[in-house]
């Protein structure tokens, strides 16, 4: 299950930072972050709960970049 | 600007209205330095507070912790040796932050321009209620509705014309200026404008269905698919920032101990500053941000030129591709079959065209299509009669109290007419009129008119072979070969044999990348297998837009030659940023490493760096005169 999710952070590195913290949250298989679209592309793992997931993978996004958004 | 950046920049003349105060002002001793603390609080806070939730948070090596870092160890260094020198700290951390605001609103714009570029989305479609118009969004319009589409307006969903007469620009959608007029009962496709005649649509597909909404799903999607360039860089970055850290550590402890311990005096001031130089040049951002925007910028400007390519990586395999796999129907040619010499007529070429299309007036058969069109007037039936079709012969008919026998020359052979043979490629035509032979008509597909150019086209960009395969008689396929200056042919193929031919070619060849093009109708087997598949004259057509890499929105196949130099053009700035950005660092590290770059020199390849990677990758978008 793929979900394109809409994004807001202001520098390229950051995005990459995001994209490496993304990946490690349980649940989800990959990440990509595009950061000239501000898009972040998420596959989750079968049959977790998107909602909580996107959650913790906000969490651990904001803590590589305290100014990022992920619109959920 | 957004919110954000008018506030950055509001801070930014602030504090330097504030440098340049106090650089003229007297102002010495405890006034002087609060002042040049204030300004420094009003450009840095937010990094300086970003720093010290990165390193809550267990980041430590980031951009923010570096300047920070910096930034507070110019200043204490002024403090300690009490020269009086805050300026340099503040002077960092205004450039740094100068660069910033230029890189987000360079992208920002940049972002904006190629989303403008494929500014094709409609906003609404007009649906008629109760003999009024009204606007509706596109989405909530279903299959079989009728819509509306004013002169000047986008067609919103792909459909058939009902009713009404137009000139159609399909600019946008394939980068092609010539317009294309379009009557009640033609197929149109979603995005193109109208721009004459109101026409009344009847939708064949959902909005989310449309041609429209399947090529910005595919650009939108398409910088998501990274490239190897993108990864090494990003792959780089995460080794390059705690490098240089560590480096500057080290810079600031081993050497004054080194000379202590030798009996020298330390001098920790200066190997510290020259440390603090390390980290303000060590920040990754030129290339972070430079590569994937060269990449944005080719597929932004390749899609205006009505080339799509679904990723990065596509952009980047293009740009290796040193052999060219043709299919010759519908790619090279035409496609459709046309009247295209008339040898040996005993009577008038028209007459003779007009005998042959009434004779097979009846059949439903390209071939009888073809005739038609060279009449080019509408059929009266009602003189033909007594119709009597041959199978794999032809057609013996009556027409106007004549009998005509229109076939090969078995036909010709049956009605025991003379014949002469033709030498040219095609299909040949004999017409005999009551017996008698009265000449005979050569159809074949014609070769697009700038195939050749394409041909020569693609040579100079670097193509060292082009293949050409067919499912045609190796006759035909070779004499096109020939009149386009392909290297190598293969005739008689069945579809299968298309793939088993590529994948040999795979297996031989030396270096560089194949890439395999087609209408994407029944090649979509070969597109998937080759190392980048290219459709043609996709518009509308998705089963090509599926299985192709890149997707050519009309079928010039000067478009093929123009994709690979786009991709040239791409790769080659994406080469140039990674080279300088790596390069002026590394320079600069080595200087700052030997005390002989100030902060101010520091600064130049942090921020200086990083604008003219920025501008450099723009240049992708001018792909227009490629």
């Amino acid at each position: 299950m793929k979900k394109t999710y809409n994004i807001e952070v202001d520098c390229a590195n950051c995005a990459n930072l995001m994209e490496g913290a993304a990946k490690k949250t349980e649940g989800v298989i990959n990440v990509v972050v595009n950061f000239m679209t501000q898009k972040m592309i998420v596959e989750f793992e079968e049959g977790v709960n998107e909602a909580k997931v996107m959650k913790s993978v906000l969490k651990a996004c904001r803590k590589v970049e305290p100014d990022c958004e992920i619109e959920i | 600007m957004t919110k954000k950046q008018k506030k950055m920049l509001a801070r930014i003349l602030v504090t330097a209205v504030m440098m340049i105060l106090l650089a003229i002002l007297p102002i010495l001793g405890i006034p002087q330095f609060i002042l040049y603390l204030v300004a420094y609080i009003i450009i840095g806070y937010d990094i300086l507070l970003k720093a010290f939730r990165g390193i809550l948070n267990g980041r430590v090596f980031d951009e923010n912790f570096l300047m920070a870092i910096a930034t507070v160890g110019a200043f204490a260094l002024a403090i300690y040796e009490q020269s009086g020198e805050y300026s340099e700290a503040i002077a960092v951390m205004l450039f740094y932050q100068i660069g910033e605001l230029f890189q987000s609103y360079a992208v920002g714009k940049s972002r904006r321009s190629i989303s403008d570029l494929m500014d094709i989305r409609p906003d609404y479609a007009n649906i008629e209620i109760d003999g009024k118009l009204t606007q509706v969004s596109p989405d909530e319009v279903g299959i079989g509705s009728i819509i509306v589409v004013q002169p000047g307006e986008k067609i919103p969903i792909d459909g058939i014309i009902e009713e009404g007469t137009s000139t159609l620009n399909t600019s946008a959608l394939t980068g092609e200026s010539l317009p294309r007029d379009v009557k009640s009962g033609d197929e149109v496709i979603s995005g193109c404008i109208s721009m004459t005649g109101l026409l009344k649509i009847r939708t064949t597909k959902e909005f989310g269905e449309s041609t429209v909404s399947k090529i910005l799903d595919l650009v939108e999607n398409a910088s998501s698919r990274k490239s190897k360039s993108e990864d090494f860089i990003s792959k780089f970055a995460r080794i390059y920032t705690p490098a240089v850290c560590g480096s500057a550590l080290a810079l600031a402890i081993i050497p004054p101990i080194v000379r202590l311990v030798m009996g020298l005096p330390a001098e920790f001031g200066d190997w510290i500053y020259r440390a603090l130089t390390f980290l303000v040049i060590s920040c990754p951002c030129a290339l972070v941000v430079s590569i994937p925007l060269s990449f944005f910028a080719g597929i932004g400007g390749a899609s205006k030129e009505g080339i799509l390519i679904k990723g990065s990586n596509y952009l980047e395999t293009l740009s290796e591709t040193k052999y060219v796999v043709f299919d010759k129907t519908g790619t090279l040619t035409e496609g459709s079959f046309e009247v295209n010499a008339i040898h040996h007529g005993t009577i008038d070429n028209s007459k003779l065209i007009e005998l042959a299309a009434l004779a097979e007036s009846a059949s439903s058969h390209p071939i009888s299509k073809s005739l038609q069109h060279a009449y080019g007037k509408e059929l009266d039936r009602s003189r033909v009669s007594d119709i009597s079709e041959i199978s794999g012969e032809g057609v013996i008919a009556n027409v106007d109290g004549h009998s005509v026998a229109v076939g090969n020359k078995k036909l010709m052979q049956r009605v025991g007419s003379e014949y002469i043979s033709c030498h040219s490629v095609g299909t040949i035509i004999h017409v005999a009129v009551d017996g008698s032979y009265c000449g005979h008509i050569v159809i074949s597909d014609v070769i697009k008119s700038n195939s050749k150019e394409a041909i020569r086209s693609l040579k100079q960009s670097g193509i060292e072979r082009t293949i050409m395969l067919s499912g045609d008689s190796k006759a035909v396929a070779e004499s096109v070969a020939d009149e386009l200056g392909i290297d190598e042919v293969h005739g008689e193929l069945m579809p299968d044999d298309k793939v088993t031919k590529v994948e040999e070619l795979l297996k031989s060849k030396q270096s560089g990348k194949l890439a395999f093009v087609g209408d994407g109708i029944n090649d979509a087997p070969v597109l998937s297998r080759a190392d980048i598949g290219i459709a043609m004259g996709a518009m509308g057509s998705d089963a090509a837009i599926e299985a192709a890499d890149v997707v050519l929105m009309d079928d010039d196949p000067m478009k093929i030659a123009k994709a690979i130099r786009i991709s040239k053009k791409c790769l080659r700035i994406v080469k140039e940023n990674i080279v300088f950005a790596i390069g002026v660092k590394l320079i600069c590290l080595v200087l700052g490493a030997l005390g002989m770059a100030s902060m101010w020199l520091a600064i130049f390849a942090d921020v200086g760096v990083m604008i003219l990677a920025v501008l450099n990758a723009i240049r992708v978008l001018f792909v227009r005169k490629l």
